[in-house]
């Protein structure tokens, strides 16, 4: 399993570490040189060095399918992925801003929805989007911040450039294995941390703390703040429990909270405990049976009360999901400018609107060149990835967005770029994308770097862990030499 | 301290400590049957009786030999008293409580369930069930001074504390009533038989009684006589210096109660209990009544459980969601 990169072909893609067979780019030149000199048996010895610290750290996610085996270890290529800094520092902007100009238009849309009023978002989307909660009109949350925690994802088309294909504002996962990434990393190549100057990515946990500290409504040296988790048999249970310890925040499921008074508290051996911030890894729907899903036994009766009341805060505000929706993704660019009155630092994928009767009938004719997306589902759920779809699957998708345009988007395949990863056979090319993590209250903070996602299968674009993606550490590293 | 999660942690220590126990239980017999002859009463089905699984073990198993008793107490995966059910409880609620313990104990627990899960297929024969057996005790001995050393003295440790004497407390009664039922003549029926049978080997199987709970050096040195009954029946249970003494197990438990809040209920239940334990006149019990004031005793442990169950876990609800 040696690797040569002068068999090592990335074809017509952009490849972040090989810009040609034998080529390795400039800021990857070290790592290429360092893994093409290690024999056979230190390749095996490394790739199982770091499945040993995989199992042994439990880094596990789960699957919902599999019964009786739901824990499964995290899927990891143990070479790196190089970023520049130079590269990074535009694109870090370009994260921050969008975040800044998402959460104007949410507290807008629940507030004076200035921006429908002067028609440069149709308010017929609003009215007709799944991801919007009456509930929430005339809410206030502090810092005018809905979307506290952003994960937004990336992909490099073929010139390299950065673009976003969505962001996610209701609960976005993956930051823990970002982390525990570079713990492997660190444990399996440890040379190359003195050759590199990698731009250290710890600071996350602390800056959540703070994000969430920051929205507290209760003036207090330190307020309570608690994750709320669906329990065990969530696919993050293992994220939520390791933001919880990094945090040194109480890890809580519905059962453990109670509103009284209008108020939140939580059972303890002491008796009941007041909370300040809820950090929620569930979904609005099953935030308070009170309010929506009356049967939900994931959330706490009442807690809605609480919230609208002032009296607790939660992260991401309910709601917020209004602009993590396909639809409104595409008006991103121009809430920018209409709030910000800044130029988008970051482009986002050129997107069809099926509710445009024109644009509509663009998809429809051209459904073996696109990829069509719904409004409301992640996860890579309910796609259609035109190209590589049957007659049938097409003919499917195109009854569908006729039934609902509202529902539908699409966009062009866009090549994905690839990276090196280390298969029974060497190094090979797979798709990769990119997920930053951007925290705002009243401060911003990006991730450097952040979850990078591999699709295993040679050739495929699907790079989500619940449907056999992987991962890589992500390095974005200053030019200079150390 | 969440109540959920302090009913986690405490079944984490029960489960860690269960397993450390049944590995040296397995090992202790191991060792002594090698040296009786066949036909003396204690045999394999001893511990199926000590760790209170009989009906489950004749539900699967004809013979009560070696061989099954092994597999149904090590790698038997439905049977709730087994070494790995006890790690994958441990094992899962360690992993419910990643956040409270300390992030290598987690590792350790985790990685004990997997060396055993992965090494008890092979651990049929004598030889190399021994030395999983040794690495099984070894490794729950490094989980304990782990804990003591990397997690603060708080009330999540006090939970691990409280489990673990309880756990200590509930098996040595278990041990000791085993060991009673088998030696003393007078306790049992067919009296006479028995003690033909069992007298030449009875100083053996009183010091594999102390051998089971690591117990044979500290009681040689605590008593000076030869090892006797009475003698080790009172070591076991009113001994206040032993760790794994019932006396001594519950007073640790008394101050690891003291630290938490809420907690007179539970105090004033340890206090009977041991009171109970002081108030027993041993000799005398030898002569009759040792077995139904050992069952009296385990109805006592079990009432303590009952109180911190009832003070810390069981979920406070309020009246609104009472009507829910």
């Amino acid at each position: 399993m040696r690797i040569d990169w002068k068999s090592y072909n990335p074809g017509a893609f952009y490849d972040e570490l090989i810009s040609s067979p034998g080529h390795a780019r400039k800021s990857g030149k070290i790592l290429a040189r360092y893994l093409s000199s290690l024999k056979s048996e230190d390749l095996q010895q490394r790739k199982t060095a770091a499945e040993l610290a995989i199992k042994a750290m439990g880094i596990s996610f789960t699957v919902y399918s599999e019964a009786g085996n739901i824990d499964r270890e995290w899927p990891f290529d143990i070479i790196p992925r190089i970023i520049t800094e130079k590269q990074w520092q535009k694109t870090s902007q370009g994260l921050e801003q969008r975040l800044r100009a998402l959460n104007c238009f949410i507290d807008d849309v629940y507030n004076d929805q200035k921006i429908l009023k002067d028609k440069v978002v149709p308010a017929e989307l609003i009215a007709k989007s799944g991801n919007f909660r009456k509930e929430c009109l005339g809410m206030k949350p502090k810092h005018g911040v809905w979307a506290h925690v952003c994960g937004t994802d990336l992909i490099r088309d073929t010139n390299g450039q950065f673009y976003v294909l969505e962001d996610n504002l209701r609960v976005p996962s993956g930051v823990s294995y970002m982390l525990e990434n570079r713990k492997v990393t660190k444990r399996v190549f440890p040379e190359l941390f003195e050759n590199y100057n990698i731009l250290p990515i710890t600071e996350y946990t602390s800056q959540l703390f703070d994000t969430l500290a920051a929205i507290s409504p209760r003036p207090a040296d330190y307020p309570e703040v608690v994750v709320l988790t669906p329990g065990i048999y969530n696919s993050a249970y293992f994220e939520h429990s390791f933001l919880a310890q990094r945090m040194g925040a109480e890890l809580v499921e519905g059962g453990d909270l109670v509103v009284e008074d209008d108020c939140v508290y939580m059972r303890t051996i002491n008796g009941l405990s007041r909370v300040d911030v809820i950090y929620r890894r569930i979904d609005d729907m099953f935030l308070d049976p009170e309010v929506f899903h009356p049967e939900s036994v994931l959330g706490v009766k009442g807690l809605m009360r609480a919230w609208l009341k002032g009296n607790v805060a939660l992260a991401n505000a309910p709601g917020a999901g209004v602009a993590d929706d396909k639809v409104i993704y595409t008006y991103v660019p121009a809430m920018i400018k209409y709030y910000l009155g800044e130029e988008p630092l970051l482009e986002n994928v050129p997107s069809y609107l099926c509710v445009d009767e024109k644009q509509c009938k663009y998809v429809l004719e051209n459904l073996d060149k696109l990829v069509v997306k719904p409004a409301n589902e992640s996860g890579g759920y309910g796609m259609l990835m035109g190209p590589q779809a049957s007659k049938k699957e097409r003919a499917e998708f195109a009854r569908r967005i006729k039934a609902n345009p509202r529902n539908y988007m699409a966009q062009p395949l866009i090549s994905l770029s690839t990276a090196p990863v280390l298969g029974e056979r060497g190094a090979e090319p797979r798709h990769i994308d990119l997920r930053p993590f951007i925290l705002q209250a009243k401060d911003s903070y990006v991730t450097p770097g952040g979850l990078t996602r591999v699709a295993m299968v040679k050739g495929s674009y699907v790079v989500n862990s619940s449907q056999g993606g992987g991962s890589k550490d992500t390095w974005i590293v200053s030019e200079e030499e150390r | 301290m969440l109540s959920r999660v302090a009913e986690r942690i405490y079944w984490l220590g029960r489960y860690l400590e269960r397993t450390e126990n049944t590995a040296r239980l397995l090992t202790v017999y191991s060792n002594l049957l090698l040296d009786l002859p066949r036909g003396t009463r204690v045999g394999w089905h001893t511990l199926v009786e000590i760790t209170g699984s009989l009906q489950d073990f004749s539900d699967k198993f004809k013979e009560t030999d070696e061989r099954s008793v092994n597999r149904f107490l090590l790698s038997d995966q439905n049977n709730p008293s087994s070494i790995i059910s006890s790690l994958s409880c441990a094992r899962e609620n360690a992993r419910t409580t990643r956040e409270i313990i300390p992030t290598e104990a987690w590792e350790q627990i985790n990685n004990l369930y997997l060396f055993t899960r992965d090494n008890m297929g092979k651990a049929t024969a004598r030889g190399p069930r021994h030395q999983l057996l040794q690495d099984i005790i070894a490794h729950c001995q490094q989980i304990a001074g782990l804990l003591a050393g990397a997690m603060s003295h708080n009330s999540g440790y006090n939970f691990l504390r409280i489990a673990r004497s309880l756990e200590r407390a509930d098996m040595t009664t278990r041990i000791v009533d085993v060991g009673s039922f088998t030696l003393v003549p007078s306790l049992t029926r067919g009296a006479e038989f028995q003690e033909q049978n069992a007298k030449p080997f009875a100083n053996m199987i009183w010091m594999s009684v102390l051998h089971s709970l690591s117990a044979y050096q500290m009681y040689r040195q605590h008593v000076l006589d030869r090892v006797n009954g009475e003698d080790v029946v009172t070591f076991l249970l009113q001994d206040t210096q032993f760790p794994r003494a019932v006396m001594h197990s519950l007073v640790k438990l008394q101050s690891c109660l003291q630290h938490l809040p809420n907690n007179e209920a539970s105090l004033a239940q340890v206090s009977a209990t041991l009171q109970y334990l002081h108030d027993a006149n041993i000799p005398e019990l030898l002569q009759g009544g040792l077995l139904e004031y050992i069952d009296e005793l385990q109805v006592e442990i079990a009432s303590i459980h009952a109180r911190i169950t009832a003070t810390w876990f069981l979920p406070v609800v309020s009246e609104q969601q009472q009507s829910a």
